[in-house]
């Protein structure tokens, strides 16, 4: 525990005083690094605490980010109305799509959700009028001038996304230590005996969708802001599988084990490209020897049991 | 197992010492360039590529007394990788000027983020209209060309030299598939002929039968606009349905472009096409191009190949204009707008106020020429602007071309 202890505060300690000693460019990709964290701590209540792997995870996030895309350059909305309204839609989505997808389990919900993923990018490729298709919108204004604030710059919004990271963080932690948490852990490991014991699983099941797709959300609306522009790519399969890469390779069911896998990943992408051409089989080799050597996640090494 | 741990925090530490190393003095030119290198469009970001690192190989890779930097990035195609890879290049790299991307959906997201660094950058390729239209950047110069932009003079072209008066068209189902066809339809129907039947094919197809049963033996010409892997097979598939021979192909100038002329076949002989630019264009700047070309990568240039060749020339011609000293980008950005590369492959360019190139536009027909498949020009439309003949102002207030 003392070494995981030590890279957590590590970790913390980084975040908190990075503006101070990097440059604006690797902010730039500590912000991408925060919000990409949040989304894979919101796909872990799904795929780590309760079992359902999504492979449809991207698209919650992409709807909302849509939604403040449109909301903010085709309707004129105001920054409140845009966060709310880009919550609102995803947690709507959420529970639409839950009702359908909170019956099935295991391969079959990965397959469904992967369904309902390629619809919605279908839908974002699709729907020009709303979407601006292939191009996406552009023009989303910058977050610290939307919501008026009195400081602008890449360190504002890097705070404002570890302040929204840090709540989101704590509210998830606290929810899956909760007894609601405890049951999905319960339905991951044994559904038949909760059932037994009298809990409606099902209902279980669709409230942590539900709230996935609300952190999902969140994350979605600080990605829509942080790029400036929507497009059909922020929901892709592509993206649904790499987020879901990120929690296996970090550790499911643990929180911070998708926070590291998001941050690797990112940090992997940009640094090696930037040396070598050959970035993607080096990527592809660390994907391999991280399952190979830690198949529960990078987080969970050494551990037998209880996640 | 506390290794893989170990490997966790080492790779923290790595990436902690790049961000401490910083920038040390900057004697050289940087120029920042990015485009796909992975992915669908690896091969066409290769030429692109290619083109460029040909141009500052000849010339040394030094303009106006300093040498140049080249840094390359990979976009992946991905419009948020491409912000991010964009971030990267001005606020790391300190670039003082930049060259790509590929793909329109990339070259829309970036631009805002360009503006607001005040980082003059070309568009070699990205042909979305409205990047030098309705929604055209301060910073941006385009050197390729709108994706309407061959195809309105192709349009009259396809009226009254080729005689064609019912057409159909199939093209890939995105932005540069609906402005192409939007601006063949508009200009071909202002003629007099007739659209008969539009089909979008998704980018995914992987059969084109369900839409070549959908196309009338009985129509002057089928319009078709593909690249790539979706080129070879929808060649190769309308031998195989009977209709070539039948009904006149022609088409977008990437559907026969040399990226993937090579791959092809008899199945493509006949074809003709529009773009700005052909491999096999006879004249001496290209000849020269061309030839060079082929010794250094053992390839066909293709219109890919060629664009940042050309758009290269404009960096480079400011750079020398102002003896190297690009430190004040307002100043580098009106040397850009302002430079007149001559002896260009493509022949002559001028960029309009809207900072796109008003450049001749090819009709080109497959032929096999000495054994090899090529891009014979068969007629030149000089100096075709983006609003053809249309006035801008008007024009700008229509709509967008859309499905």
């Amino acid at each position: 525990m003392g070494v995981r202890r030590l890279v957590v505060v590590a970790l913390a300690v980084v975040l908190l005083v990075a503006p101070f000693v990097f440059s604006s460019y690797w902010v730039g990709l500590l912000t991408e690094i925060t919000i990409l964290a949040m989304l894979a701590m919101s796909l872990d209540i799904l795929l780590g605490y309760t079992g359902l792997p999504s492979l449809g995870h991207a698209s919650l996030f992409g709807v909302a980010a849509y939604a403040v895309g449109v909301f903010s350059t085709t309707y004129h909305m105001g920054f409140w109305s845009c966060v709310l309204g880009g919550i609102v839609v995803g947690v709507l989505l959420s529970a639409a799509i839950g009702l359908v997808v909170s019956h099935v389990r295991d391969v079959y919900f990965l397959m469904i959700t992967l369904a309902i993923g390629m619809v919605l990018w279908g839908l974002s490729y699709r729907w020009i009028p709303v979407t601006g298709g292939d191009n996406g919108l552009s023009g989303i204004p910058r977050l610290e001038v939307h919501a008026g604030l009195p400081f602008a710059g890449p360190n504002t919004f890097y705070y404002i996304a570890l302040a929204v990271f840090a709540t989101s963080a704590l509210a998830i932690a606290i929810l899956v230590r909760s007894p609601f948490g405890l049951t999905l852990r319960g339905i991951r490991e044994n559904e038949a005996r909760m059932k037994s014991l009298g809990f409606n699983t099902w209902l279980h099941c669709y409230l942590s969708f539900i709230v996935s797709g609300f952190f999902a959300s969140v994350a979605g609306i600080l990605w829509a802001y942080y790029n400036g522009f929507v497009s059909p790519t922020y929901l892709d399969l592509t993206a649904s599988s790499e987020l879901f890469l990120m929690v296996t390779l970090g550790g499911p069911s643990t929180l911070i084990g998708p926070v590291l896998g998001a941050g690797a990943i990112v940090l992997l992408k940009n640094v090696m490209s930037a040396y070598t051409a050959r970035w993607l089989l080096i990527l592809g080799i660390v994907y391999i020897v991280a399952i190979l050597a830690a198949p529960r996640g990078v987080w969970n090494l050494g551990d037998r049991g209880s996640g | 197992m506390n290794t893989i741990r170990v490997v966790v925090v080492a790779l923290g530490l790595i990436a902690g010492i790049g961000i401490v190393r910083g920038q040390s003095a900057t004697d050289p030119i940087k120029i920042g360039f990015m485009v796909p290198l992975s992915g669908a469009n690896a091969q066409n970001g290769r030429d692109i590529l290619n083109g460029f690192v040909m141009l500052l190989e000849e010339a040394g890779y030094q303009a106006g007394g300093r040498r140049i930097q080249l840094i390359v990035e990979d976009d992946e195609g991905i419009p948020a990788v491409g912000l991010t890879k964009a971030r990267k290049l001005v606020e790391r790299d300190q670039v003082h000027m930049m060259g790509g991307p590929l793909l329109a959906s990339s070259a829309y997201a970036i631009a805002p983020y360009i503006d607001s660094q005040q980082i003059p950058m070309v568009y070699p390729v990205a042909s979305g209209d409205d990047l030098t239209q309705r929604r055209r950047s301060k910073w941006i110069v385009r050197t390729g060309y709108t994706s309407s932009q061959p195809n309105h003079p192709f349009g009259e072209y396809a009226y009254q030299t080729m005689k064609m008066r019912r057409i159909a068209t199939i093209a890939l189902d995105y932005a540069f598939g609906w402005e192409s066809v939007g601006g063949f339809e508009r200009t071909f129907e202002e003629q007099g002929g007739q659209i008969t039947k539009k089909l979008w094919v998704p980018l995914s197809v992987h059969d084109f039968g369900p839409y070549l049963a959908q196309l009338s033996r009985d129509l002057d010409g089928v319009y078709a606009l593909f690249l790539g892997r979706t080129a070879l097979q929808f060649m190769r598939q309308y031998q195989e349905y009977g209709l070539k021979g039948r009904v006149q192909l022609i088409g977008m100038g990437t559907t026969t472009d040399e990226h993937v002329l090579p791959a092809m076949g008899d199945e493509a002989t006949g074809v003709v096409t529009a773009l700005h630019y052909s491999g096999a264009l006879d004249t001496p700047a290209n000849r020269k191009f061309a030839a060079a070309y082929r010794a250094r990568f053992k390839r066909v240039p293709s219109y890919y190949s060629e664009s940042m060749y050309t758009g290269g020339k404009w960096l480079l011609a400011a750079i020398e204009a102002l003896n190297g000293k690009v430190e004040d980008r307002g100043v580098l950005l009106d040397a850009i707008r302002k430079a007149t590369p001559s002896d260009l492959p493509r022949g002559p360019v001028t960029i309009d106020e809207y900072g796109n190139p008003i450049e001749n536009i090819y009709v080109r027909r497959v032929d096999r020429v000495n054994g090899e498949l090529q891009n014979t020009v068969i007629a030149t439309l000089p100096a075709v602007s983006q609003f053809w003949k249309y006035n801008p102002a008007e024009y700008l207030k229509q709509p967008l071309y859309a499905r």
